[in-house]
């Protein structure tokens, strides 16, 4: 487990020889087995915290090109059509927009606490990323108290939404702060109860001694060979569902999006906000999405972990799912050639058709790169991390375009009267089957 | 790995506390006291951490800052503030809060003197269990059999809590 050459400082290879010692250092990161924060580099930390930070922007902003798309069609409309191919550029038109716009603040509002809140819910949606693991040393660090970590930071973000809501001294805004702060202080009872039922199956087998890492976690479901939706069938199930619901509630996405109801309260908390400070609880929102969800696919969905690994075991198969990440990105390139070459042939369209036809080129390269054997080992697990967080995501799109919002009451009574007690019955359902699957698994053998 | 628990960490954060907990007191608009509250907080996590108990870290940011701290913004927000703000904010009782601040002040410094004679205060080498194992080594303190020495207490301050629940739900239900 210990890699001498990643503990190799920085200064080291810039003293001798730095092109050659370069190379050599990035080999050594390639073939090290530990996440950077456990091998205590600041550098590949320091790299890999940008690298997630950018991949997130960049993610949030397909999002919203995605939301309104996936929207759109469901409900029989084009959605952005103009700026760029198929809209492709609304969302970089929407980030100019906002970047340029006049940033208001009220007159009567509390100017340190309306300055704050923004920063707070950003900072908290960002921070949990520190933890999530992408692969088995995809991970910036990796922490004991891994799922603790989540969970207690993402609910600081709470604080930025109250805070928010209070300092704009306006009524809609604290209504929605006040819904906000109820809704989520509640459902992050009902999650909670889920994630231990979670943590229980982790230490509750011969194979593993319990954890609360995230890499641990993921690493048990590979020991016992199940993921815990399937565990105890259908306990794990159970649990998924209780967490998959209060995650949409910690969110505050629809059928829950009571604290920014627009029907009823303009935005909610951020009524007051505009530009680039509305801009950063957008940002927020959508990496809260992202994080809860990969909670959700580390605890239940096996994280990194590719489908089938029982029933479609041996090389073959490996080889076989290995493929998969280079075909998808072949896939999406093959898709953009398609609409190349449906482009209206119009001078107007030149740049649009040149431009699409280059993204579908960039795509394409990237596919082809990730069939090298050696990239293909490496971004396997982070591909199927990220495929099971983009089916999380793509869910959320259609629970928008699907349920009608909910009233308070009937959200505070899903919370506290449904959830909460199916979670504790979950617990101790799921200690007792803990305790006795080993004394049945004897007793079934001596049959 | 070189200890990050060095004297500079703690004075920081032993000032961040400090400061905040001032700040709490002085500030006439209650959310503020609230949101000086939630810094000295996460401070205190903070210097847990520092001390090599991420576990005790990890609950009091869940639990205080991201509970309790919510629900006093939610008690707060609901309350008039503009007549809060008009109010004095002190009673005359410097002289007994002056003495009491000394009586402790006191205290601390004569624990200070006396425990630490030749040791070395901060925990810079005396890390007690390694950050792998702490969560593990908390639950072997409460629930094994032959070390777990702290059980009783800990089911007293459940049972402590569960009373303290049926009294809310009774008090504040009128028809039960």
């Amino acid at each position: 487990m210990h890699d001498s050459l990643m503990h190799t400082s920085v200064m080291t290879w810039m003293m001798n020889g730095p092109l050659n010692n370069f190379v050599e250092y990035v080999e050594s990161y390639l073939k090290s087995n530990q996440t950077p924060g456990a091998a205590g580099n600041i550098f590949w930390a320091a790299v890999y915290i940008l690298v997630v930070f950018g991949g997130l922007s960049v993610v949030v902003i397909a999002m919203n090109w995605l939301e309104r798309k996936i929207l759109a069609h469901m409900q029989v409309r084009l959605g952005p059509m103009r700026v760029g191919p198929h809209g492709l550029l609304q969302p970089i038109a929407d980030a100019i927009k906002l970047l340029l716009k006049e940033d208001i603040m009220p007159a009567e509002a509390d100017a340190l606490v309306f300055w704050a809140a923004p920063l707070i819910v950003v900072l908290a949606a960002f921070t949990v990323f520190v933890v999530v693991p992408f692969g088995p040393t995809h991970a910036i660090t990796d922490m004991n108290i891994g799922i603790l970590f989540m969970l207690g930071v993402s609910s600081l973000s709470v604080l930025g939404v109250v805070m928010a809501g209070w300092a704009s001294n306006s009524h809609y805004p604290l209504i929605g702060a006040l819904r906000s702060s109820a809704q989520m202080v509640s459902y992050e009872v009902a999650m909670g109860l889920a994630v231990v039922s979670v943590i229980l199956m982790t230490s509750l087998n011969a194979t593993g001694v319990g954890t609360l890492s995230m890499i641990g976690i993921v690493q048990a479901q590979q020991a016992q060979g199940t993921w815990f939706i399937f565990k105890f069938f259908p306990l794990g199930l159970i649990g998924f569902f209780i967490f998959a619901v209060s995650m949409v509630a910690e969110t505050n996405r629809a059928p829950f999006d009571l604290p920014e109801a627009e029907s009823e309260l303009t935005a909610g908390f951020h009524t007051e906000y505009s530009g680039f400070r509305w801009s950063l609880f957008f940002l927020a929102e959508y990496s809260a999405m992202i994080a809860v969800s990969s909670i959700a696919v580390t605890l239940w969905l096996g994280g990194w972990l590719r489908p089938f690994p029982n029933l479609l075991n041996g090389s073959t198969w490996d080889l076989a799912f290995g493929l998969i990440p280079g075909l998808t990105f072949l896939f999406f390139a093959a898709i953009c050639f398609f609409n190349t070459a449906r482009m209206p042939k119009h001078p107007l369209f030149r740049v649009q058709t040149i431009g699409l036809a280059g993204f579908g080129v960039v795509l394409a390269v990237i596919g082809l790169v990730m069939f090298i054997p050696g990239v293909r080992d490496r971004v396997g697990d982070i591909f199927w991390f990220s495929a099971k967080v983009a089916g999380f995501m793509y869910l959320y799109i259609w629970y928008r375009g699907t349920f009608p919002r909910y009233r308070f009451d009937q959200l505070m009574k899903v919370g506290w009267k449904i959830l909460l007690p199916m979670g504790i019955g979950l617990l101790i359902l799921t200690a007792t089957a803990g305790i006795l699957e080993e004394p049945i698994k004897e007793w079934l053998h001596r049959l | 790995m070189n200890p990050v628990a060095t004297p500079f960490f703690f004075y920081v954060l032993a000032a961040v506390m400090i400061i905040g907990g001032i700040l709490v007191i002085t500030r006439k608009n209650a959310v503020h006291s609230a949101l000086a509250l939630i810094t000295t907080l996460l401070a205190q996590a903070a210097i847990y951490l520092m001390l090599y108990a991420p576990f005790v870290a990890g609950v009091q940011i869940i639990l205080y800052a991201g509970g309790i701290m919510v629900l006093f913004l939610f008690v707060i927000m609901l309350i008039n503030m503009e007549r809060n703000l008009k109010e004095r904010q002190f009673n005359k009782q410097w002289l007994v809060g002056g003495v009491a601040a000394l009586a402790l002040g006191g205290l601390f410094i004569s624990v200070y003197l006396k425990t630490t004679k030749g040791v070395m205060l901060f925990p810079e080498g005396r890390m007690t269990y390694g950050e792998s194992q702490n969560t593990q080594a908390v639950a072997a303190l409460l629930f094994d059999r032959t070390s777990g020495t702290y059980m009783f207490a800990f089911e007293i301050a459940s049972l402590l809590l569960l009373v303290a629940i049926i009294g809310a739900v009774v008090m504040a239900k009128k028809r039960i």
